[in-house]
């Protein structure tokens, strides 16, 4: 009994199309044979035998089931192309975007490290920026929350012995970062508290990619040593594949190695702390912790940190929030794709689903069973969906090299995020269950209620019946969301505009710039500098076209620190406000070759010399902040480890950049250094043509070839390149919104199109009869055009009020157009009535075309 | 089904072991399932024991190559506790269990020719 009951239950393992047929035959061949069955080992031999008959059996005829359901659905598609066609670019071009916007977010925001537990990793800073060594190592040495707390800083250097002469950009770390990390080398050893010490020789670690760049790969590197900076450095260690730290851009790490003068002075800060938490030790703790240490620390040093503060994130955190919030549009804008595609698809469906219930009722009257019919349509949802998945993947693969330019270089992540197939996987799914749901339902609903009265009326659905409003609401939400799209698109262009409207306070066409480090301390003071300024400078001056060309600190827009504190006699230091400006020595002819005017009194000059008295040309922000309406030249302020007198102004730049507000400048003479760093000695190159600067390039390198065979050229590229850069992930980003916007368009109008031409399809009757009742054919142009514009006009209603609300979100991108700008919107709901009238036009000029006898009689 | 539309046999060999059995079963008449079942173990002294899951799968598969039909005629439902469909040989399944035999019955003499074999069956 009890076996034939486990028998029973073990029946549903098959279709029920094949239970229906069969059950009842196996159900008694099992019971003869249960009858048969004797001896103690009788039943249990017995089902030792059925159950793998049973199972095996089962999944081979579901197997045969989805084999001929393939062929139904291949036939049936191809039979409708167009509809086979739309469904899976609609369904692509929603996943393809979903994968690739949460792809790169996900690998932003979400992505681990390649660092061991990096949750519990913290950023240490001085207001968000570098500190100085010496409160460092107060914070190290107060702390209670930290299992250890290191340093890093960035660095430049001359790679000199390989090969061409190179500049790499690496990172100098305290002994036991790489151990905090909690990373290990491809092989070698990573730092240790010896190799940090000075009297130690110095050591080098290599990333993976300049290990292979540079050795090929070999792996005999161990012990060889190379010259950065003309020092010789042993490499110790070779980084795995995929690490990277404190940026994508270091390729190298050595120690940092202290200087005994590191500690001095408070306001030399350049280096950054990276902290492990202790285990138990929460990072608000650890947050709270630190702030009271900073404060206790500005008591004690006011001069130095009055009004610091040490601040502190997750290293996950760490990702600038403008960064975060391009990403978040991304992502928005990518929601809103995926629903305009399921929309449409959606919409699609129920037409077609309509279409069908004629089909599926002749079907389900001849005896074909619900659940063959479901498994059918399904079989059919399924091949959509998979095709619209493999498309939308390769949709996803070819764009996210072009989003990756949204992420900051300035993150330690690997270049190209990998696809994520999980989020492929859930968009396949929604557009699976979006295919099922919509195309599905409704056929069924047709195919149990409906089956007489369908074969009865011929299937002609009402006007204005429960399943066309359900398809004018899903119309209306397709124009809601392109019209947030379109909206969207035109705040940030224009904000995009008004960037790119902003003067940078230079004149950035006609000029090459490129750099040469100079290394140290080969070129250590400005008497070392001079013959390879004098031969570089003059040589350039000389050049056929070449207007002007000096030296500089650096470049504006490229390195955006570099500020000081300026103290003026008779003004007594506020501190409360930190009086800076930003510091750049220059040769003479700087402000001709960048382009920069002079407003009063003289530029920098040859006889500015060490000996001679130390002069200062300044901004005219810098005039307003500290002698407002009176006369600058010849006042003396306190900048750069000396006293300056003002022998210039001249107009102000955006050295932080066009988006960002900048202290005011100071230029000094590059001979006038004194104890500034050699780090601000001029390295970057500006040279004005009066023609095409870019062919300048050759004769340069051949310059600065001449004046030092061992010096490196990097980063040449004209100065219009710099400050395109500043609005490039913009850019990025208005592509890929843009892109998303012309394509909800699209998608809007076919589904406008969809709903009215079957809304016409389905009226042509009523239509012939208004048109032998003597209606004119504007009336009916009038009439169905009407039905898409109701349409339209809801949706750009609702479309407006959530684009006004992603405008707020957006404002801090916005560089102050407003949220509710008219002009912006206008344009988005003209764009989006033109693209009704798109949508509605063909399907109204067949309701004009209808003729009256025909349409009668057809029924 | 027309006869005259009917496909050639050889299409549809080499048989599968079990398709053949079940042929070679329902050459001596109409049987049920778990006659066939009872048949095929008989005849193979019981080497092979179909289970109802095989069966099933192929008469099935039998029924759409219309190597076999159901019977109408079936005993009167008090016969039997549980109603069951008989199943008929079709001339179509004659004649592809026939090509069956001769393709092995070839297959045999091409054995013996080679060894494999001895004469006399």
């Amino acid at each position: 009994m009890i076996s034939l009951l486990a028998y029973r239950a073990l029946l549903w393992l098959y279709p029920a199309s094949w239970r229906a047929e069969y059950a009842g035959e196996m159900r008694a061949a099992f019971a003869a044979r249960r009858r048969d069955a004797s001896g103690l080992f009788g039943v249990p031999g017995l089902w030792l035998e059925v159950l793998p008959d049973l199972v095996t059996n089962a999944a081979a005829v579901h197997l045969d089931l989805l084999r001929q359901d393939l062929r139904y659905a291949a036939r049936t598609l191809r039979r409708s192309p167009g509809f086979a066609i739309a469904a899976v670019a609609i369904g692509a071009v929603g996943i393809g975007a979903t994968t690739a916007a949460f792809t790169m977010v996900d690998h932003v925001m979400i992505r681990p490290f390649a660092y061991g537990e990096p949750d519990r990793l913290v950023k240490v800073t001085e207001d968000n920026s570098d500190t100085s060594p010496a409160d460092f190592m107060d914070w190290r040495r107060m702390n209670t929350s930290f299992a250890s707390l290191e340093a890093y800083r960035s660095l430049s250097v001359d790679l000199s012995g390989i090969g061409e002469p190179k500049r790499l950009d690496g990172a100098a770390l305290t002994g036991g970062m790489l151990s905090m990390l909690r990373v290990s080398p491809a092989f070698g050893r990573v730092f240790t508290a010896k190799d940090d010490s000075e009297s130690s020789p110095e050591t080098v670690i290599l990333s993976y990619g300049l290990w292979q760049s540079l050795f090929a790969g070999d792996a005999d590197v161990l012990g060889r040593s190379i010259r950065l900076d003309n020092t010789p450095h042993t490499i110790i260690g070779v980084m795995p594949k995929g690490f990277y730290f404190p940026s994508r851009q270091a390729l190298l790490w050595t120690a940092m190695r202290w200087r005994p003068d590191a500690f001095d002075d408070r306001r030399d800060t350049y280096i950054y702390g990276v902290g492990r938490l202790k285990p138990g030790a929460g990072f608000a703790q650890a947050q709270a912790e630190l702030r009271s240490i900073g404060e206790r620390l500005a008591r004690a040093y006011p001069k130095e940190l009055a009004n610091t503060h040490v601040t502190s994130q997750r290293l996950r955190d760490d990702v600038s929030p403008r960064a975060v919030l391009l990403l978040k549009v991304l992502m928005a804008a990518a929601g809103c794709m995926l629903l305009i595609a399921c929309t449409n698809l959606a919409n699609l469906l129920l037409a077609r689903a309509m279409m069908r219930r004629r089909e599926l009722a002749v079907r389900t009257a001849l005896g074909a069973g619900r659940e063959r019919l479901v498994r059918q349509m399904l079989t059919e949802s399924l091949v959509v969906a998979t095709a619209a998945g493999t498309l939308g993947w390769l949709l996803a693969w070819a764009t996210v090299p072009l989003l990756v330019r949204l992420i900051p270089v300035s993150l330690p992540l690997a270049e190209t995020p990998e696809l994520d197939p999980r989020v492929l996987l859930a968009a396949t799914l929604l557009v699976l269950s979006t295919s099922t749901g919509f195309g599905l339902i409704p056929a069924l609903r047709g195919s149990r209620r409906q089956i007489s009265t369908e074969l009865h009326e011929g299937g002609r659905s009402g006007i204005g019946g429960r399943r066309q409003r359900l398809r004018s609401a899903l119309v209306i939400v397709e124009v809601a969301c392109s019209v947030v799209l379109l909206a969207g698109f035109g705040l940030l262009t224009r904000a995009l505009w008004r960037i790119q409207a902003v003067d940078p306070g230079f004149r950035a066409d006609h000029i090459l710039t490129l750099r040469t480090s100079l290394p140290m301390p080969q070129y250590g003071t400005p008497e070392k500098r001079d013959p390879f300024y004098r031969h570089v400078l003059e040589g350039a001056r000389q050049l056929p076209g070449v207007t002007a060309a000096a030296y500089t600190s650096f470049l504006p827009m490229v390195l955006t620190g570099g500020i000081w504190p300026v103290e003026i006699a008779g003004h007594p230091e506020d501190i409360a406000r930190r009086r800076t400006a930003s510091l750049r020595f220059v040769t003479p002819g700087f402000f001709e070759a960048m382009g920069i005017p002079l407003v009063v009194g003289r530029e920098v000059r040859e006889t500015d010399s060490h000996r001679a008295p130390y002069v200062a040309v300044v901004s005219q922000s810098f005039v307003n902040r500290y002698w407002p309406g009176e006369k600058p030249i010849g006042r003396h302020f306190d900048f750069g480890n000396n006293d300056r007198v003002i022998v210039g102004v001249v107009g102000n730049i955006r050295v932080r950049g066009l988006e960002r507000a900048s202290e005011p400048q100071v230029y000094l003479s590059w001979q006038q250094t004194d104890a500034v760093s050699p780090w601000y000695a001029p390295k970057d190159l500006v040279v004005r043509a009066a023609g095409d600067a870019g062919s300048l390039a050759p004769a340069l390198r051949r310059l600065i070839r001449e004046a030092d065979p061992d010096q490196p050229v990097s980063d040449v590229r004209p100065m219009t390149e710099i400050v395109a850069g500043e609005t490039e992930s913009r850019r990025v980003q208005l592509a890929v919104l843009g892109a998303f916007g012309a394509v909800a368009f699209l998608l809007a109008a076919v589904g406008i199109h969809s709903l009215l031409a079957f809304a016409v399809s389905q009226r042509s009757q009523e239509i012939g009869v208004r048109m032998a009742l003597g209606a004119q054919r504007s009336d009916i142009l009038g009439m169905t055009l009407r039905e898409g514009f109701q349409l339209a006009v809801v949706g750009i209603a609702a479309g407006m009020a959530l684009a006004y609300g992603a405008g707020k979100l957006l404002q801090s991108l916005l560089a102050g157009v407003a949220p509710h700008d008219a002009a912006t919107f206008a344009c988005a709901a003209l764009v989006a009535l033109v693209m009704t009238l798109l949508g509605s036009l063909e399907p109204a000029l067949r309701a004009v075309r209808v003729d009256p006898t025909i349409a009668i009689r057809a029924e | 089904m027309t006869d005259a539309r009917l496909p050639d046999p050889q299409r549809l060999l080499p048989l599968p072991s079990v398709t053949f059995h079940i042929l070679m079963a329902l050459a001596g008449g109409d049987r049920h399932g778990y006659a066939i079942i009872q048949d095929v173990a008989a005849r193979t002294d019981n080497q092979l024991r179909l289970g109802a899951g095989t069966l099933y799968r192929s008469l099935e598969r039998m029924l759409s190559q219309g190597l076999i039909a159901e019977t109408g005629d079936r005993p009167a439902p008090e016969q039997d506790d549980e109603r069951r469909r008989y199943y008929r040989i079709t001339p179509y399944g004659d004649a592809v269990a026939r090509a069956e035999a001769a393709r092995l019955m070839d297959l045999v003499r091409l054995a013996r020719a080679s060894g494999f074999a001895r004469e006399r069956a």
